[in-house]
């Protein structure tokens, strides 16, 4: 067989998404941020919402998400996406906001942020990719990071009386008002991609539909910090990751009803 | 002539941005400039103008609501006093860093630390000077009257979007609580979407068009010859505005051989000295800096060759005073430069700064 039997067009079962862009990605081996960032791609064209959506990238590895998809985006300070994202979709109530944020950016420096604007109910999508550690500036502690997890800072394992608590922000969003789709997914199989994908177009529409904030958790690994391969490093997540941040929706409708609250009389 | 009120300095700026056409506000409550919100809240001009009003959960993320919106294309104001904007220090620095325009009002307040609420200028440093991390300058106008606090909103927006870089009005307790007659702007309209692309399209992160290129607002740039570049284009602009853009007013200054130079509410002070000195046949005159970036070399230079000395008065321990000293000195000029400064939270009374005048200049 020739290889251009082989690269036929009716052959083709998987090609580059027509909303990403020609950049190398910078992310390492065996990472999981570039099959998410081909995820949203993907919805983005099938939603056909290229001309009105704005990205918000983060400060952690994903800083640069910015290059790799063919739409608008801006940069925004570590853990202030939620506010940068509120500010656009504010002032331009008809275009689609998303921000995409680490654990280290959503859950510790950008807590307060991500709280309030969920708790607001401000109409954009959160993509929250959760692997327990600070991947970018070399593996430290995350809030999410497990207890006995080994990171930089942590080289004898979480321990709590010194480090505090894993902290389950998905759970706490989860019992905001102000959010309508919350879920947890991963991306370390075929079926779990396609789930996520899933998960990630729902999001998209309650965002569209103006129902309030969406949340999609994604439980993922960092093979590089966590010193293992991506193989193994998969096997992990699923026996440790997964009992603590097990995946599901945890929410599926619509930010509450104001009617459902007792109103003061003016 | 537009409409005459009498008004607080403080609702005076929520009544201009709804009049310019301003589309958002995003901000969180501090004495002593709370009444900027809470007038704009009680207009309720979403239902008019369509303006946004966001009461944010913190400084922090006012700015960085303001830092989205601007990166929209959007005309954006937030409102603080002295302890709240060094915390949007770091939204500040982002939003000089990416040539986005907007406005910020600094009410400021005596310091440092949670300080007092009474009125201060010791934030000029602050302002002036960056504020924030990296190399960038804002542009710092100085109202000294209810009436510029109007005036400077339009002024604020116009400059930061001729040079897409964040405009303060650095103001104090005394502007933003006192009332005079004011006469306001007539409405502008803001923009449609359609006039924003079309003015803006170049840069605005509003979704990708068919007919244009992405767009993407960072301050990010891993290569350092680059970061450079960037550095060197931003050197160039706040050069530009030192060139096009300064503002000043000189009082009695033409056959002065005593100048006094002070900003904001202690211009006003200053004002009163004037009159006072002239009573008592003392030639003294007022230079008073309207932007205090870009800040008037030229003219205190030109009237360092004329007066027998200068004495900047100021609501602080001397910050102006260091870019008078520059200004002077760089000219080659040997006439003194002394300084009158009242701290936390009070206020000169025109006849300290002639006693201060006569005694370290004239007496002399």
């Amino acid at each position: 067989m020739e290889l251009a039997d082989i690269i036929n067009p009716n052959n083709l079962v998987y090609k580059k998404p027509k909303l990403f862009t020609e950049n190398t990605m910078h992310y390492c081996p065996g990472c999981t941020h570039g099959v998410i960032h081909r995820l949203l791609a993907e919805v983005i064209e099938d939603l056909e919402i290229q001309d009105k959506t704005i990205g918000i990238a983060p400060v952690g590895c994903s800083v640069f998400a910015y290059k790799y998809l063919e739409i608008d985006w801006q940069e925004a300070a570590h853990g202030r996406a939620p506010a940068v994202a509120t500010g656009i979709v504010r002032t331009n109530p008809d275009k689609v906001v998303f921000t995409y944020q680490g654990d280290g950016d959503l859950a510790s420096i950008g807590a307060a942020e991500i709280l309030h604007a969920c708790n607001r109910g401000e109409n954009f999508v959160v993509i929250f990719i959760n692997n327990g550690i600070y991947g970018m500036t070399g593996g430290q502690m995350a809030p999410t990071t497990l207890i006995g997890q080994v990171t930089s800072t942590t080289p004898n394992g979480r321990d709590v009386g010194r480090n505090g608590y894993p902290l389950k922000i998905t759970e706490l969003i989860a019992q905001l008002p102000g959010t309508s789709y919350v879920t947890r997914q991963s991306a370390h199989t075929p079926a779990a991609i396609r789930k996520c994908k899933k998960a990630i177009s729902k999001a998209f529409q309650a965002a569209i539909n103006k129902k309030g904030t969406s949340f999609v958790e994604v439980v993922s690994t960092c093979n590089m910090n966590w010193k293992m391969t991506p193989v193994k490093a998969n096997e992990w997540m699923v026996e440790n990751m997964f009992p603590f941040y097990p995946p599901g929706d945890l929410k599926d409708g619509s930010r509450t009803d104001p009617e459902s609250y007792k109103t003061l009389k003016n | 002539m537009g409409e005459l009120r009498l008004m607080k300095g403080n609702e005076v700026i929520a009544e201009a941005a709804i009049r310019c056409g301003c589309d958002g506000y995003f901000g969180y409550p501090i004495t002593p400039q709370s009444e900027v919100m809470e007038t704009l809240m009680d207009l309720e001009p979403w239902n008019e103008t369509g303006m946004v009003v966001l009461q944010a959960e913190s400084e922090i993320a006012s700015i960085h609501m303001i830092y989205g919106a601007a990166g929209s294309g959007k005309k954006v104001l937030t409102s603080s006093s002295s302890p709240g904007i060094s915390l949007m220090a770091e939204g500040i620095s982002y939003i000089a860093g990416s040539e986005l325009p907007c406005v910020i009002v600094n009410v400021q307040r005596g310091g440092p630390g949670l300080g007092t609420i009474q009125p201060s200028q010791a934030d000029y440093f602050q302002s002036t000077k960056g504020g924030g991390h990296g190399d960038y300058r804002l542009i710092v106008l100085a109202p000294s009257s209810v009436q510029e606090m109007n005036d400077f909103v339009e002024l604020g927006f116009q400059m930061a979007f001729k040079y897409r870089n964040p405009a303060m009005i650095l103001t104090d307790g005394v502007i933003g609580q006192m009332m005079e007659k004011v006469v306001l702007a007539d409405f502008i309209p803001r923009l449609t979407d359609e006039e924003i692309n079309e003015k803006y399209g170049s840069w605005v992160t509003n979704g990708r068009k068919p007919n244009r290129e992405r767009n993407i607002i960072t301050s990010l740039e891993m290569d350092s010859g680059r970061m450079e570049q960037n550095n060197i284009r931003f050197q160039e602009k706040y050069a530009k505005m030192e060139e096009e853009d300064v503002l000043f007013e000189e009082i009695q200054c033409a056959d002065a051989e005593y100048l006094l130079i002070a900003f904001g509410s202690s211009a006003r002070v200053c004002l009163k000295a004037v009159d006072l000195a002239r009573e008592k046949g003392l030639k003294v005159g007022l230079l008073r800096p309207i932007t205090l970036f870009p800040f008037p070399k030229k003219p205190i230079s030109a009237l360092a060759k004329q007066v027998k000395g200068m004495l900047v008065v100021e609501m602080n321990a001397g910050q102006m005073i260091e870019d008078v000293e520059l200004a002077v000195g760089c000219a080659g000029n040997k006439v003194p430069v002394l300084h009158f400064g009242r701290m936390g939270g009070i206020i000169h009374s025109p006849s300290e700064v002639l006693a201060a005048l006569e005694q370290k200049l004239i007496g002399e």
